[in-house]
C-alpha cells in the first residue's frame, strides 16, 4: 500500500480498494474502506456547510450538500487549517453550470470567505477618537493610515450586502438591482459587513495600498467621506495615523 | 533524543474537550473537571475569539494541545509552516500537554481531514520515529503520541501496534496517549483482544487517556465494525476497559471526547464525574 | 480644490465624524461578555464521520450533466422588479469607479 493509491481511492468512488487493504480475515476491505471514504468527504462537506451559511440557504441544503461534494473532490484542503477552507468556492460556484443563472453566488461567496479571514485576524487597539480630535489640521493631507488586521473590503455588482443581510439576518430580501461595495469590520469579536457610500471603496483601497489622504481623494470622485470617516470610527479600523511633520 | 523540560503535567483527574458553546458553563460550573484539551488547528488563526476565549480559559486551567492535522505517519514530510503554526500557539499558551496521532492525513498538499491508518512495519517505524524527533525538536516540547482507530487491516503490517508504539517511545523519548475507546474500537474491527491490549499496553509512558463514544455498524461480511465517531455517551465496556486501565496504570489524566452532536454542559460534566469516580477509586 | 479648501474638507468631514462618534455609547467591554459569543467557521476535529454510508461513496457525476439538482433555497423567491438577476449588462452603468 502507499499513501497516492489510497488518496486516489478515497476521493474517487469509482476506483477500487487499493490492494492491501483488508478486513481481519485478508480480504479486500470492502465497506470498511468506505468508512474514510465518507469521513474525508463528509467532513469537508460539513466544513464548507458552516463556512457558509448564506451560500446553503441561497440554495438549499440538498442541493448544497450534493454541490460542496463536488467541491470537495475537486478542491480538497490545501492546509490543514480547516478555518479557512473554502477559498477556492468563489471560482467553483463562478463555473458550476446547474449555478449559472445565479451570477451574484460567488460575490457572496467571497463575502463569506472576508467575514471568516476577518473573525480570525490579528486583534488591533483602535487610534483612540480623542487623538484623531486632536490632528493638526494642516498635515491632514499627508496623513498615512493604518487598518486593523480585520479590515476587508468586497466590491461587488451585485447588491451583496442586502442578500447576504436578507439570509444571515431578518433582513427583507432586496427589491432592486445595484451595485454594492461593502467593507467588514471587526470593532469587538464579530465582524460586521455595511454597504460603504458610493466610491468609498476606491478610496479605501487607495488609503490600504499606503497613500497618502490628499492623494487617495484626488484620484476619487465626489464621495461622502464623513459617513466613510464615521463607518471607520465606529469599526475600530483606523489602528494609526502617520503625519508627516513639515521640516522646520 | 527529547529532552522533557520541568514545568507543570495536567492533573490526573477528569478533562473535557473544549466546545465553545460551553465557554460559560464551564467558567462558571466546572466540577469535576479539572482540565481542557483544545485542538491545536482551531486556535491557529491570528486573534478574535477563539484565541481571546482560549487565554481566559488558560488563565484558569490546565490546557492541553491537540493537534489533529500535523499527519506524523505521512510518507512525505511534515509541513513545516504548520510545525511553525504549533510552535507558536505552544509557546503562546504553555499548555501542560502537547499531543498528536498516529495517522495520517496530508498527502502531497492536500489535506484530506481524517486520521488514516498506516501499516506497521520497520520502514514506516524509521519514518515515524523520524518525524516525531522532528517534531520535538521544531515544537520544543515533548510529545504525546495516540494510539488509532482503524478500520482496516494492511497485507504488509508485520508489527504488533504495541510492539510499534513502545519503540516509537524508547527511540525518540515522546509519551504515548491512550485511547481506550480506540482500543475497544480497533481490536473489536480487528477481531482481536481489548483485555490483552491493556494489560500489555507499556502504562509508565501514558501521559493521558482518551475516552469517547462510539457508533456500531457491521461491514459486508456483517461482522462488527465500529465507527469512532465521538458523538455520544462513551459505552459500558469501555468504561469496564477504563476501569481495567486505571487498575493497572493509576490514575491517569482522562479526557472526555464529543466532538459531534455536542450535547448540552451537564451531559458532558456527567460523563468526566464517571470518570473521576473510578478515577478516585484507584486513588482511595 | 485648492490644498487649503481640501484641508478644511476633510477636517470638516472628521470633526463631523467624531461628533457623531462621541455621541454612540461606547458597548459594554467586560471580557467574559466580550469572549462569550458566537462562533464563526468549521473546526477541525478528530471524530469519525456518519460511517460507511452517504457522502464518502456517492458515485453521481457532479461535474457533468448527470447533475439533476436544482437550486431550492432562498433564491427562488428573490424577486426583483425587472425580473431575474442574471444579467449583468444592466447593472454595469451602476458600478463603482475608482
Amino acid at each position: 500500500m502507499n499513501q497516492s493509491a489510497f488518496r486516489a481511492a478515497l476521493l474517487d468512488p469509482d476506483r477500487p480498494v487499493p490492494p492491501g487493504v483488508t478486513d481481519p480475515e485478508g480480504r479486500p476491505a470492502g465497506s470498511r474502506f468506505d468508512v474514510y471514504r465518507n469521513n474525508v468527504t463528509a467532513s469537508l462537506t460539513e466544513a464548507l456547510r458552516q463556512a457558509f451559511p448564506v451560500i446553503r440557504k441561497l440554495v438549499g441544503e440538498e442541493f448544497f450538500t450534493a454541490m460542496a461534494i463536488a467541491h470537495v473532490r475537486a478542491h480538497p484542503p490545501r492546509s490543514p487549517m480547516l478555518m479557512l477552507y473554502g477559498a477556492d468556492m468563489p471560482g467553483f460556484l463562478a463555473a458550476f453550470p446547474p449555478v449559472a443563472h445565479l451570477g451574484y453566488l460567488p460575490d457572496i461567496a467571497r463575502l463569506e470567505l472576508a467575514l471568516r479571514e476577518a473573525y480570525h485576524a490579528a486583534d488591533a487597539a483602535p487610534v483612540p477618537a480623542d487623538r484623531l480630535a486632536a490632528l493638526p489640521e494642516a498635515d491632514f493631507l499627508s496623513a498615512r493610515i493604518s487598518f486593523a488586521p480585520a479590515m476587508r473590503i468586497v466590491r461587488s455588482r451585485w447588491p451583496i450586502h442586502a442578500i447576504w443581510a436578507a439570509n444571515a439576518e431578518d433582513a427583507p430580501m432586496p427589491r432592486e438591482r445595484r451595485a454594492e461595495d461593502v467593507v467588514i469590520l471587526r470593532p469587538g469579536f464579530d465582524p460586521a459587513p455595511q454597504v460603504l457610500p458610493d466610491h468609498a471603496a476606491g478610496f479605501l483601497s487607495l488609503l490600504q495600498a499606503g497613500h497618502p489622504l490628499g492623494q487617495a481623494l484626488a484620484a476619487t470622485p465626489d464621495f461622502d467621506l464623513t459617513a466613510t470617516l464615521g463607518i471607520l470610527l465606529s469599526g475600530a479600523a483606523i489602528t494609526d495615523i502617520a503625519l508627516e511633520t513639515a521640516p522646520c | 533524543m527529547f529532552d522533557a523540560k520541568t514545568r507543570p503535567d495536567l492533573p490526573a483527574k477528569p478533562g473535557v474537550g473544549y466546545k465553545p458553546q460551553h465557554f460559560t458553563d464551564i467558567l462558571e460550573n466546572p466540577a469535576p473537571v479539572g482540565w481542557l484539551e483544545v485542538h491545536a488547528e482551531n486556535y491557529m488563526g491570528d486573534g478574535g475569539r477563539p484565541l481571546a476565549q482560549l487565554r481566559h480559559l488558560a488563565e484558569r486551567f490546565p490546557i492541553s494541545v491537540h493537534g489533529v492535522g500535523l499527519s506524523i505517519g505521512g510518507e512525505g514530510p511534515l509541513d513545516p509552516d504548520h510545525l511553525a503554526r504549533l510552535k507558536r500557539l505552544c509557546d503562546w499558551l504553555n499548555p501542560a500537554s502537547f499531543s498528536e496521532h498516529l495517522a495520517w492525513s496530508t498527502h502531497g498538499a492536500e489535506f484530506l481531514n481524517d486520521l488514516l491508518p498506516l501499516p506497521y512495519t520497520d520502514a514506516t517505524l524509521a519514518r515515524v520515529v523520524g518525524h516525531i524527533d522532528r517534531v520535538q525538536d521544531a515544537v520544543g516540547r515533548r510529545m504525546l503520541l495516540e494510539n488509532p482507530s482503524v478500520y482496516v487491516d494492511f497485507t504488509e503490517t508485520n508489527l504488533d501496534e504495541i510492539d510499534f508504539l513502545t519503540e516509537i517511545a524508547a527511540r525518540t523519548g515522546c509519551g504515548l496517549l491512550l485511547d481506550v475507546n480506540n482500543v475497544y474500537v480497533s481490536c473489536t474491527n480487528r477481531k482481536t483482544g481489548w483485555n490483552d491490549y491493556i494489560d500489555r499496553f507499556p502504562h509508565h509512558h501514558v501521559g493521558e487517556i482518551h475516552l469517547g463514544g462510539h457508533d456500531a455498524q457491521a461491514d459486508d461480511t456483517g461482522a462488527a465494525l465500529l465507527i469512532d465517531a465521538h458523538g455520544s455517551e462513551v459505552t459500558d465496556p469501555v468504561w469496564a476497559l477504563y476501569d481495567r486501565t486505571i487498575r493497572a496504570s493509576g490514575a491517569k489524566p482522562t479526557l472526555i471526547e464529543w466532538d459531534n452532536d455536542v450535547p448540552d454542559w451537564p451531559v458532558l460534566a456527567a460523563e468526566a464525574a464517571r470518570a473521576a469516580q473510578i478515577l478516585n477509586r484507584v486513588a482511595a | 480644490m485648492s490644498y487649503h479648501v481640501k484641508t478644511l474638507a476633510v477636517a470638516g468631514s472628521l470633526a463631523a465624524a467624531l461628533t457623531a462618534h462621541f455621541a454612540t455609547p461606547a458597548a459594554a467591554d467586560e471580557a467574559k461578555e466580550k469572549c462569550y459569543g458566537v462562533s464563526l467557521a468549521g473546526q477541525n476535529d478528530c471524530a469519525a464521520g456518519p460511517g460507511t454510508t452517504c457522502a464518502g461513496t456517492s458515485k453521481v457525476d457532479y461535474q457533468g450533466n448527470s447533475f439533476k439538482l436544482v437550486p431550492a433555497g432562498t433564491c427562488m423567491t428573490m424577486e426583483l422588479p425587472d425580473g431575474r438577476m442574471g444579467s449583468l449588462e444592466a447593472l454595469d452603468r451602476d458600478l463603482p469607479q475608482g
